[in-house]
């Protein structure tokens, strides 16, 4: 059921590709980073309403059940599956320096830290990296293209989508052989990002005018940020 | 006359005296001095919001400057506010911002905040400071705080939460809302806003 729901979540995300493609003739004048804003809300409010219902509540009961060391846990042995293409893309990006200090925690936390459950790598001062394929393109001189929120997986832009597409191919998870694992991992994952973001979703709920551009205008920064490691260029006000 | 001139010069005095405290340590000892009251005030920590957005109000606004953070919200479509609209703006923007800044402190106090080093020129008017959230399991959140030297002090003019822009965030939302209803509709938006949910602090 769980795969069926996956196959599904991939199709709808090439319909949201295709149709994006599609609208962006159509477009009326608006933002010019959102061209299909309109279609775009629809999905926002879709995404919000299962949120609502369904995987916010379970994110606040796995959050208030799990000892915090437990949740601790489940993210690192996570966050140390993720190093290993974190690692490639590092390397995509030609910065062997960080690629090396990737496959260093990779090795350390998989061991030592029983399965990357602890992070000792961290505390060996090999600082965890956030990089995907959408980043390395960015790196490479790949422009957004248009903002698309889609189904379930919240915002992206066109190049952060493609660049999900590989990173969902490459995904150690994903290759699990053993479907009912695979996809219990993907859940239990997928949960444990949702609540990390708990707190955040409080602070952006008090923030905005309109949810819907606060997200919106904040990922795009978030992304242009990540791309230049932290350091982009700031636009001056006049 | 005289009396005008004593006032400047003890103006002055003040000006030269908030001036010497390096703006890292500024944000530095502010950040703890806030972080401690929040984490053990037991208050706070039951959930009496208005106690936070006292504290806030009583402890960082006098560090913002205010004005500078609309004008960076506004960006170029706010060259058409009145002077009177331009002050109401700064009002309301200014409420929106401590709301959020004590919400968020509310939810991420039990973290573990680190500055990064830090090193400015003599002659510099124009810095950032660098901290970071640790989060357990995952990589730090960054949390940057633009500063700039002005005649009372260094004042902050921006921050960023992980390269996110808590000031021009908005500019894009802000400009839309203006070019639909004018500088107006984003003052009754942005009041509306603030009417909402919990009551701001107050304005002065």
């Amino acid at each position: 059921m769980k795969q069926k729901k996956i196959a599904t979540r991939l199709k709808s995300t090439l319909f949201v590709l295709v149709m994006s493609g599609v609208l962006v003739g159509c477009a009326s004048p608006g933002n010019p980073k959102d061209p299909i804003e309109g279609f775009n809300r629809a999905i926002y409010g879709f995404n919000e309403a299962v949120d609502t219902v369904l995987i916010k509540p379970v994110a606040q009961g796995y959050d208030a059940v799990l000892p915090s060391p437990v949740r601790t846990g489940v993210t690192n042995f996570f966050g140390n599956i993720a190093d290993f293409f974190i690692g490639v893309n590092n390397l995509l990006q030609g910065k062997p320096d960080q690629a090396v200090s990737d496959l260093g925690r990779l090795l350390v936390n998989s061991t030592v830290g029983l399965l990357g459950v602890i992070d000792w790598a961290s505390d060996m001062g090999m600082e965890k990296h956030e990089e995907d394929f959408g980043q390395t393109f960015g790196r490479w001189g790949v422009g957004d293209g248009a903002y698309v929120m889609l189904p379930i997986l919240g915002p992206r832009t066109v190049r952060d989508t493609a660049g999900f597409v590989l990173d969902f191919v490459a995904d150690p998870v994903g290759n699990v052989g053993h479907i009912p694992t695979r996809n219990t991992l993907y859940a239990i994952r997928f949960i444990d990002v949702r609540a990390d973001y708990l707190p955040a979703d409080k602070v952006i709920e008090e923030a905005a005018l309109d949810k819907y551009s606060y997200v919106r205008d904040g990922y795009l920064q978030r992304r242009n940020n990540l791309i230049h490691d932290g350091n982009p260029p700031r636009e001056k006000m006049d | 006359m005289k009396r005008l001139l004593v006032v400047l010069a003890s103006f002055l005095v003040c000006a030269a005296a908030a001036a010497d405290v390096a703006p890292d340590l500024l944000v530095k000892n502010v950040t703890n001095e806030v972080l401690e009251v929040v984490r053990k005030d037991k208050d706070i920590r039951n959930g009496n919001t208005q106690k936070t957005l006292d504290l806030v109000e009583a402890k960082v606004l006098p560090h913002f400057n205010f004005v500078h953070m609309t004008q960076l919200a506004l960006g170029r479509d706010g060259r058409q506010a009145s002077p009177e609209q331009l002050n109401v703006l700064v009002n309301e923007f200014r409420n929106l911002l401590v709301r959020t800044y004590s919400k968020a402190l509310t939810e991420y106090r039990d973290q573990e905040i680190s500055f990064k080093p830090f090193s400015m020129e003599a002659a510099d008017a124009d810095v950032k400071v660098r901290s970071e959230i640790k989060q357990s399991g995952g990589k730090p959140i960054s949390l940057d705080y633009y500063l700039e030297k002005v005649p009372a002090g260094w004042k902050v003019y921006d921050m960023e939460v992980g390269g996110v822009s808590l000031v021009t965030n908005y500019r894009t939302a802000f400009s839309q809302e203006i070019r639909a209803n004018g500088i107006d509709g984003l003052i009754r938006s942005l009041q509306a806003k603030n009417k909402t949910t919990e009551p701001a602090a107050k304005a002065k």
